[in-house]
């Protein structure tokens, strides 16, 4: 493993980073089970999942920590994924589903049907990722009235813009509804605490479209990163493989949001990390999101929870704190990737 | 090794296409950047198996007319065939298994090895259901051979010199597997070993069948290295034919303003301009 620090990125072996990310994984997982804010202490939790618990304690580590284990889950697999397809197709390592407007394009959609009077039980997946579509239709269409991708700072710059204009609206429009503020809060900025996992089955069907659209554009968004004419030349069609990859994103985002809000810089973060340790083919960094998106939604809500005991930390603050240091040193670095 | 000296090994000689007519061709060809069109009413072939430089000053649409017969630039009007058919009907993977295109602006990702570049050469014989099988692999070991980059597969594209680097994006297109292949301007940024080395491949190529076109911006060697040239100035073909009938001061006062005089290289014969002095216009 440690030889591993000589070779490029690229040529790593792919399948030990993968395995080795998978074992940590199980680790973050366990920890996340482990570890709360509520009263059950280290030992009594240790106790519990070795099967000594009382009812009380199996509630807390099997069903709450738990559910909020596989929300971490979902919500890291889906942010990290959608993060590394939209910085391929923006060819912007910057590009990221919550700074660019997409997971705030979802929060409003989601805000609006609950104005409307839809209630958090009754709302549709289908909501916030049609919200996340557009979201993610804004954005580009913003980047690409000024030419072609020259700079990849202004993209997250129109991002920016987009998200807080879409967030500012979310908060207004929730403000004028009669209800909890804790239920504003997670709209605009994202937990994955007490989340309903019946939402989880909701979201599988349209993953699964995900999927096949994510099989299906890997080969060419990898042959993009040649450049444009390389990949017409190779018979792929760029223009058809970017719709199908935005769908996708929507479809992720969207799914992301309805079950934890919308949380910020996983998608940035996450393909970051991977291509530091597997390269920046596509093919190789999509794999690698896969552990690596939930390592870091778990560990940072079990950090989440032991920080500000006995309260909690909102999710989507603890990852602003990871991922804004990231997106300066991305930024600062002399040579900007490019993708 | 000195570029100069470079041999590239003999290859089996791929069967040639049984087909006395141009493979490929434009027809009142029509290309345009937003409202202004670049190129009118042309109509271009390409000579079978046979290296075709298209020369001209800058601006004069030569890479436009590259992008055109590779569909990149769809046309305004008229039509690009392929086969005798329209470009532009045909599958784009289909298109891609007899036509290759190495274009100027090409990317290359950290860390890629020089055999997994040329995987991309594959697509377009790959599908999602046929991923990679025997006759992938031999298709790159014949452009790993056919471009002499076999000792250097596993290398790392960006630490390779400027020519090697080109050789590998051929190989590429040479994975590709098609009878014909455009390249825009091989050549550009290149020093003159490297230079050398690149236009020797190309005409290796052209030796085991291939059609090949390119954008040359020097005359002497795409006189040396083609057999065919196209003159263009302001989007039309101004004359073309062999070099030695095609090369003369007249063409190279009209498409450069530049005055010259042209004599026959004592080795190769191929014309070389001398005592060249730009004309006032």
């Amino acid at each position: 493993m440690i030889s591993w620090f000589y070779i490029p990125p690229a040529q790593r072996p792919l399948f030990s980073v993968f395995v080795s990310a998978l074992f940590v994984l199980a680790l973050c997982c366990f920890c996340s089970l482990l570890f709360g804010a509520g009263g059950l202490s280290l030992q009594a939790s240790f106790q519990t999942l070795l099967g000594n618990g009382s009812a009380d304690t199996q509630f807390t580590v099997f069903h709450l920590r738990a559910n909020r284990t596989l929300i971490g889950l979902f919500v890291g697999l889906t942010l990290g994924i959608a993060g590394a397809l939209m910085q391929a197709v923006a060819r912007n390592p910057l590009a990221e589903p919550g700074l660019l407007g997409v997971s705030a394009g979802s929060s409003l959609a989601v805000a609006i049907t609950l104005v409307l009077g839809a209630s958090t039980a009754t709302l549709t997946v289908g909501v916030a990722q049609f919200g996340a579509l557009l979201g993610c239709l804004c954005v580009l269409g913003v980047a690409r009235m000024q030419g072609q991708q020259n700079d990849p700072i202004r993209l997250v710059l129109a991002g920016a813009a987009l998200s807080s204009l879409l967030l500012a609206v979310t908060s207004l429009l929730l403000l004028f509804d009669q209800r909890a503020a804790d239920e504003i809060r997670f709209w605009v900025t994202g937990s994955v605490a007490g989340r309903d996992t019946n939402t989880l089955f909701s979201v599988l069907p349209s993953m699964l479209i995900a999927i096949i659209c994510i099989l299906y554009t890997a080969k060419p968004l990898a042959s993009l990163a040649l450049g444009e004419r390389v990949a017409i030349g190779l018979g792929h069609k760029p223009q058809r493989v970017r719709a199908v990859v935005i769908v996708a994103v929507a479809l992720l985002v969207g799914g992301a949001t309805a079950i934890a809000g919308p949380v910020a810089f996983i998608g940035l973060v996450v393909p970051f990390a991977a291509r530091a340790l597997v390269g920046p083919d596509i093919r190789r960094t999509l794999w690698l999101c896969l552990p690596l998106g939930p390592i870091i939604v778990i560990s940072a809500d079990v950090v989440s929870r032991l920080v500000a005991q006995p309260a909690e930390m909102p999710l989507g603050v603890l990852t602003a704190i990871i991922g804004a240091p990231v997106l300066l040193l991305i930024v600062r670095s002399r040579r900007m990737p490019t993708l | 090794m000195t570029a100069t000296s470079l041999q590239f090994k003999p290859i089996p000689k791929q069967t040639p296409e049984t087909n006395t007519l141009t493979r490929l061709c434009a027809e009142k060809l029509t290309l345009k950047h937003g409202k202004t069109s670049i190129i009118e009413n042309l109509d271009v072939s390409l000579p079978e198996g046979k290296v075709t430089a298209i020369v001209g000053p800058n601006g004069c649409g030569k890479s436009t007319l590259l992008n055109g017969l590779s569909r990149i630039h769809s046309p305004s009007s008229g039509f690009v065939l392929l086969d005798g058919k329209d470009i532009h009907s045909l599958p784009s993977k289909e298109v891609a298994r007899r036509l290759a295109l190495l274009p100027q602006d090409t990317l290359a990702p950290d860390g890629i090895t020089i055999e997994e570049l040329i995987r991309f050469g594959r697509h377009p014989h790959q599908s999602l259901l046929k991923q990679w099988a025997m006759d992938d692999q031999q298709a790159i070991n014949y452009a790993l051979n056919a471009a002499d980059l076999e000792g250097l597969k596993d290398r790392l594209l960006d630490t390779l010199s400027g020519g090697q680097r080109q050789r590998a994006w051929i190989a590429m297109s040479i994975a590709q597997e098609t009878p014909l292949l455009l390249l825009d301007e091989p050549t550009s940024a290149l020093d003159l070993g490297h230079q050398i080395e690149v236009f020797e491949l190309i005409r290796n190529l052209s030796r085991q069948g291939k059609t090949l076109a390119m954008v040359v911006h020097d005359l002497p060697s795409a006189c040396r290295y083609s057999d065919h040239i196209i003159a263009m100035k302001k989007g039309e073909i101004i004359t073309q034919g062999s070099p030695k009938e095609v090369m003369t001061k007249e063409l190279v006062r009209e498409l450069y303003g530049v005055e010259c005089d042209l004599i026959p290289d004592p080795m190769t014969g191929s014309p070389i301009l001398i005592n060249m002095k730009r004309v006032r216009s």
